[in-house]
C-alpha cells in the first residue's frame, strides 16, 4: 500500500516518522537543479573562454570535461556536501536519507545518480516517475538501487500556547471537575486537531472556518456539557481556545498567563 | 491522559537542543570522533530524546513538537546505529590497487558473463558479416562501414599530414567521456535484471565481430590490431567491468538461491558497484589518451608492431593488475565481511 510516511522502529523500540517526497515535489526539485546546472554550465562556457588562449583544442577538451562533470557529477557533489540534499531540494526543504535510517553513505549518493540515466528514460525521468508513482515509499529505480528515501523536512518549531491563548479569560475553569473529566476524555488525537485549527485559522476561508470551528465544538461540548453560564455568549472559536486551554495548560500556569496578560 | 505540554518542552528543551547542537557539529565535519565521554553523553541525549518523543506520542498527538524530536532522533538514531565501514580519509592509491581489484575478484562470475555475452555477440556480428556482408552497414558503427578495409588502410597510411592535428586532446576528453557514459548506462541498465545490460554487451560484441570479420576478410588484420589493440586492451576490457555491475546489480535485484532481503541485498552490493564503476572511469581516461594519441596513427608513422605489442603488454599488465593487484588483503577483507 503507498504511503506518505516512512516508520522506523529503532531497537529501542522507539517508532519515528519521516515525510515521504510526492513525485511532484520531485519533479519540481529536478526542474530546479536542471536549471542550476545549465546555469553552472554557462559560467564554465565564460570561464572557459578564457582557456581560448591556449588554442581551440585545449579550449575544447576543457569543455568536455567540464559538460561531463557537472551534468554527472552535479547531483553527487550536492548531495555529498550537503547531505542528502541539491539546490533544488533544499529549496523544496526535500532531503535524501537512508531508506533505514541510517547515514547517508557516499555510496549511495553514487548509486542513486548514476542510475538517473535509466530513470530518465525515455525522456523527462518518464520511468523514474512511473517507478516512484508506483512504489510504496516513492523510490524511483536508483533509489531502489541505492536503498534510500526522499524525504520532506517542514520547518520545525515549538507551538506558541502563549501567544494563541495568554490573557483570556476561561468560563471552563470555573467547574474545575468538568474541566478535569475533559482532559480525561480528550484523546489526544482530538485535541491535536483542535490545536491544529486554532494555529491554522488565518488560513481559512472565513465560511469554512465557521463551519469547522462549529464541527468541533459542537463535538467537545457533546463530550462534556458544561452549564450554560460557562458556555453562554461564548462563539464557537472561543470555545474551542478554552477546550485547548484546559486540555494543554495547567491551572497554575493559566493563571499565571491571565497574570501577565492583566 | 494528555502531558502539559508546555512544562514538557520547558523541562526537556536543553536536552534536546544539546543533543542538536552535537548532532550539527557531527554532520558538519564527519571526521570528528568523539571521545568514550563524549559517547556516552551523545548516548544517553539520544535515549532521552527519544524517550520524550515516545512519551509525546502516547500521551500527546502535538505535531510540531512530535516532528521535531522525530526529526532528532532520526538524525541520532542514523549516527549511533551506523555499522557499515565509513572511510573517514580518501586514499585513491590504496582504492585503486587495493579495493578496485579485490571488489574485480568478488564478482568476477559475472565478469565471465558479460565477456561470454560479449563473444556470443561478436560471434553473431561476424557470422552475419560472412554470409550477408552488406549486413555491415547496420552491424559497423562509426562510419567505419562507408568504405572497404582496404580502401581505408589505403587512405589513412598514405596520409603524409597529421589528420588529429590541433583535435587530439578535445577528441581524446570526447572518448573519454562518451566511453564513460556508455559503461554508465551498462551499469544502470542492471536495473532491468540485467536484460539491458546483456543486449548493451552483445550489441557491443556483435560491432566488434563485424569490424573483426570485415578486416580479416579484406586481409587487413595486421591494421586492425594495430589500430584497436592499444586503446581497445583497456577499453574493451573497461566495458566488460561495466557491465559485470550491471550484472552484479541485476544479481541482487534477482536475488536468486538466497533468503536475503531484497534491500539487505542492494545494500550489500552498492559500495562495491561504485568501485566498479569508478575503476571503468579511470580505465576509460586511459583508453581515451591512448585511442586519440596513439592508436589513429599507423605505419608508416608508428610501426604496428609496437602498436601491436603496446597492446599486448597493455592487456598482460591489466590481466596481472586485476587477477593480483591486493591480493594479500584479499582474504582478510573476505573473513572481515564475513565475520560482521
Amino acid at each position: 500500500m503507498k504511503t506518505s510516511t516512512l516508520l522506523i522502529r529503532t531497537p529501542e523500540g522507539i517508532v519515528f516518522s519521516q515525510l515521504l517526497a510526492g513525485p511532484v515535489t520531485r519533479f519540481l526539485a529536478w526542474l530546479i537543479d536542471l536549471l542550476c546546472i545549465m546555469g553552472l554550465l554557462t559560467a564554465a562556457s565564460f570561464a572557459l573562454g578564457a582557456l581560448g588562449v591556449l588554442g581551440p583544442d585545449i579550449a575544447g577538451a576543457f569543455a568536455t570535461v567540464a559538460y561531463f562533470v557537472i551534468s554527472v557529477g552535479y547531483g553527487m557533489a550536492c548531495e555529498w556536501a550537503w547531505r542528502g540534499q541539491t539546490v533544488g531540494k533544499r529549496l523544496l526543504r526535500l532531503r535524501v536519507v537512508d531508506a533505514d535510517g541510517l547515514r547517508l553513505q557516499f555510496n549511495q549518493i553514487v548509486t542513486r545518480n548514476l542510475l538517473r540515466f535509466v530513470d530518465s528514460l525515455p525522456a523527462v525521468y518518464f520511468v523514474g516517475g512511473v517507478a516512484c508513482w508506483l512504489n510504496r515509499r516513492c523510490q524511483r529505480l536508483g533509489d531502489l538501487a541505492a536503498n534510500t528515501v526522499v524525504i520532506r523536512s517542514p520547518r520545525v518549531t515549538e507551538p506558541d500556547l502563549d501567544q494563541l491563548l495568554a490573557g483570556k479569560f476561561n468560563s471552563l475553569r470555573e467547574h474545575g471537575h468538568l474541566a478535569a473529566r475533559l482532559r480525561q476524555q480528550v484523546s489526544p488525537a482530538e485535541a491535536a486537531l483542535a490545536l491544529q485549527a486554532l494555529l491554522r485559522r488565518e488560513d481559512f476561508e472565513p465560511a469554512a472556518r465557521v463551519e469547522l470551528f462549529a464541527e468541533l465544538a459542537a463535538h467537545f461540548k457533546a463530550k462534556v456539557a458544561f452549564p450554560p453560564e460557562a458556555t453562554d455568549g461564548l462563539a464557537d472559536e472561543q470555545y474551542l481556545r478554552n477546550v485547548v486551554d484546559v486540555v494543554y495548560r495547567t491551572k497554575a500556569e493559566a493563571r499565571a498567563a491571565v497574570s501577565q496578560g492583566a | 491522559m494528555i502531558i502539559d505540554l508546555q512544562r514538557f518542552i520547558v523541562s526537556e528543551r536543553h536536552g534536546w537542543e544539546n543533543l542538536e547542537r552535537r548532532l550539527n557539529r557531527l554532520e558538519a565535519d564527519p571526521s570528528i570522533r568523539m571521545d568514550l565521554a563524549e559517547l556516552q553523553e551523545f548516548h544517553r541525549l539520544y535515549e532521552r530524546t527519544a524517550a520524550d518523543l515516545a512519551k509525546l506520542t502516547t500521551f500527546s498527538a502535538e505535531p510540531q513538537t512530535r516532528r521535531y524530536l522525530e526529526n532528532l532522533v532520526a538524525r541520532a538514531y542514523g549516527e549511533i546505529h551506523e555499522t557499515r565501514e565509513h572511510r573517514r580519509r580518501l586514499r585513491p592509491l590504496e582504492w585503486f590497487f587495493q579495493t578496485f581489484p579485490q571488489t574485480f575478484r568478488r564478482h568476477v562470475g559475472a565478469f565471465y558473463l558479460t565477456m561470454l555475452i560479449t563473444l556470443v555477440g561478436c560471434l553473431f556480428g561476424g557470422v552475419a558479416t560472412v554470409l550477408d556482408p552488406e549486413s555491415r552497414h547496420v552491424t559497423i558503427p562509426f562510419g567505419h562501414d562507408r568504405m572497404k578495409p582496404s580502401e581505408r588502410v589505403r587512405e589513412e597510411e598514405n596520409e603524409m599530414r597529421d589528420r588529429w592535428a590541433g583535435e587530439k586532446t578535445s577528441f581524446s576528453t570526447m572518448l573519454m567521456t562518451h566511453n564513460t557514459q556508455v559503461s554508465i548506462v551498462t551499469m544502470a541498465l542492471g536495473m532491468t535484471w540485467g536484460i539491458g545490460t546483456i543486449i548493451l554487451l552483445f550489441y557491443n560484441g556483435i560491432a566488434l565481430g563485424a569490424i573483426c570479420v570485415d578486416y580479416a576478410a579484406d586481409g587487413q588484420g595486421r591494421f586492425l590490431a594495430g589500430w584497436l589493440l592499444p586503446h581497445g586492451a583497456v577499453e574493451i576490457p573497461a566495458i566488460l567491468i561495466a557491465g559485470q555491475a550491471g550484472l552484479v546489480l541485476a544479481a541482487a535485484l534477482i536475488g536468486w538461491g538466497t533468503r536475503v532481503p531484497l534491500r539487505q541485498r542492494l545494500r550489500e552490493v552498492s559500495r562495491d558497484l561504485t568501485t566498479l564503476i569508478f575503476g571503468v572511469a579511470l580505465l576509460l581516461v586511459w583508453a581515451g589518451f591512448v585511442e586519440a594519441f596513439l592508436s589513429q596513427y599507423h605505419e608508416p608513422i608508428v610501426p604496428y608492431a609496437a602498436k601491436i605489442s603496446f597492446g599486448v603488454a597493455e592487456l598482460v599488465l591489466l590481466s596481472l593488475f586485476l587477477a593480483k593487484s591486493g591480493a594479500k588483503r584479499s582474504a582478510f577483507r573476505v573473513s572481515r565481511s564475513e565475520f560482521e
